[in-house]
């Protein structure tokens, strides 16, 4: 279940993000903010596919990088959220 | 720059503004030697800025040879015209008047930016008022994400997150109003011969507080290297007058009235002004925090926020990248 979020995440952040380049994936534990991957539009971009396609929601509280910071942080916050399972894909 | 003897403080951004008016006229009537231009147009606000520039040009060039435009439109602050007429007199420049609530209306800025506000709020429509805010950046680590606020006819007042098609409609739209403005100023510089200027202080120029091809977009911008606070040390000193010296900063961009804190900067000029300085010039953190009231934490947080603004906001400033370049083509004046 874990490496399933997982992947899920980082192949949309490589494809919305990165234009498909699979060489600059993010470490799970890199700062996708520092890094330049994410900027004030493409949190919002990442908050609307969390929300959809896993079903959750992200509130105002949640948007913290501890929560949405990295690729690890991500995928323990969509793990927490989707309990009962994942929706599928 | 920050000893024992002379603490770091807004006192750091002191300037002489004698001399610092002398190097700007002299880098203005330098572009306008070699750009064969004639003057300069000036679009007046109200604002502080855009009214320092105007001093600036006509100390370079005298009155004669500077023009100012007023463009409100129909969701502008009330108080916009009066005070930029005040410094088209204090000044002595000849000005006009190109109101452009048309012009928007028919390229559908308004229509535009409401069906935006209604994908996360159907019902707005007439006799509604909004504005874009922002969180503050000093209380928590959140990621700032941009709301809409929404005032009804009856005078209530929503707040609501906003999408990524929401948020891009409403920017889009807007923006149109800044754009409008550029090209009358650039008509009027074309049929005067004159150049184009651009009013943005070093917090707008440096976190891209400003909109590509609107009012990003000049011929000179004269103060781009001074913090806000320096700006109003030169208005002081260039005779501003005072009613537009004590106004508050506004964006009059959008229908509810909105501060640049609000909707773009994480604190008010003055402490902003010394977080950039102490950031740009290696000041110590603890110095920073003390003079801004705030805590090292607190001031970690307006640092992170002024270098992720520097990276969204990069695009902004590239001029146009050719695939090929064409060395016969240069972008110097020589």
């Amino acid at each position: 279940m874990e490496q399933q979020v997982r992947s899920r995440i980082i192949s949309f952040i490589v494809s919305n993000f990165l234009f498909g380049d699979e060489s600059r994936s993010p470490r799970d534990d890199e700062s996708l903010l520092e890094s330049g991957i994410l900027d004030s539009t493409g949190i919002l971009e990442l908050i609307q596919f969390l929300e959809t396609d896993f079903g959750i929601e992200v509130a105002d509280s949640d948007t913290v990088p501890d929560n949405l910071g990295t690729v690890a942080n991500l995928t323990r916050f969509v793990l927490a959220r989707t309990a009962d399972g994942l929706p599928s894909a | 720059m920050t000893t024992t003897d002379h603490p770091f403080s807004a006192e750091t951004l002191r300037i002489d503004p004698e001399q610092e008016t002398a190097r700007i006229t002299a880098s203005l009537t330098h572009y306008l030697a070699q750009t064969r231009r004639r003057g300069a147009v000036v679009a007046l606000s109200g604002g502080i800025d855009s009214s320092v520039v105007a001093a600036l040009c006509v100390r370079a060039f005298g009155p004669e040879r500077v023009f100012g435009l007023h463009m409100p439109e129909k969701e502008s602050s009330d108080d916009t015209l009066v005070f930029s007429r005040q410094v088209s007199e204090a000044f002595g420049i000849d000005s006009e008047l190109e109101e452009i609530s048309a012009i928007l209306e028919a390229a559908g800025c308004y229509r535009r930016r409401d069906d935006a506000i209604r994908l996360i709020m159907p019902e707005y429509g007439p006799g509604y008022r909004s504005k874009i805010v922002l969180p503050s950046v000093v209380d928590s680590d959140a990621f700032r994400l941009y709301s809409v606020v929404v005032q009804a006819p009856d005078g209530t007042t929503t707040q609501h997150r906003l999408t990524t098609e929401a948020y891009l409609g409403i920017v889009a739209a807007t923006n149109f109003k800044q754009r409008v403005r550029k090209m009358l100023e650039y008509h009027h510089a074309d049929r005067l011969n004159y150049v184009a200027t651009g009013t943005p202080n070093r917090l707008e120029y440096d976190q891209g507080f400003f909109v590509k091809l609107g009012d990003g977009a000049a011929d000179v911008k004269p103060i781009a290297h001074l913090y806000k606070s320096q700006v109003y040390q030169l208005a002081e000193y260039l005779g501003v007058p005072a009613d537009v010296r004590n106004r508050p900063s506004t964006t009059d961009t959008y229908s509810m009235p909105q501060s640049q804190e609000e909707f773009y900067f994480s604190l008010p000029h003055q402490r902003m002004d010394l977080c950039l300085y102490g950031k740009n010039n290696d000041v110590p953190i603890e110095q920073v925090a003390e003079a801004c009231a705030l805590s090292v934490e607190q001031v970690k947080r307006v640092y992170r926020d002024i270098d992720q603004k520097r990276s969204t906001t990069k695009y902004l400033h590239l001029p146009p990248v050719l695939a090929v370049e064409v060395p016969e083509i240069s972008h110097n004046l020589r």
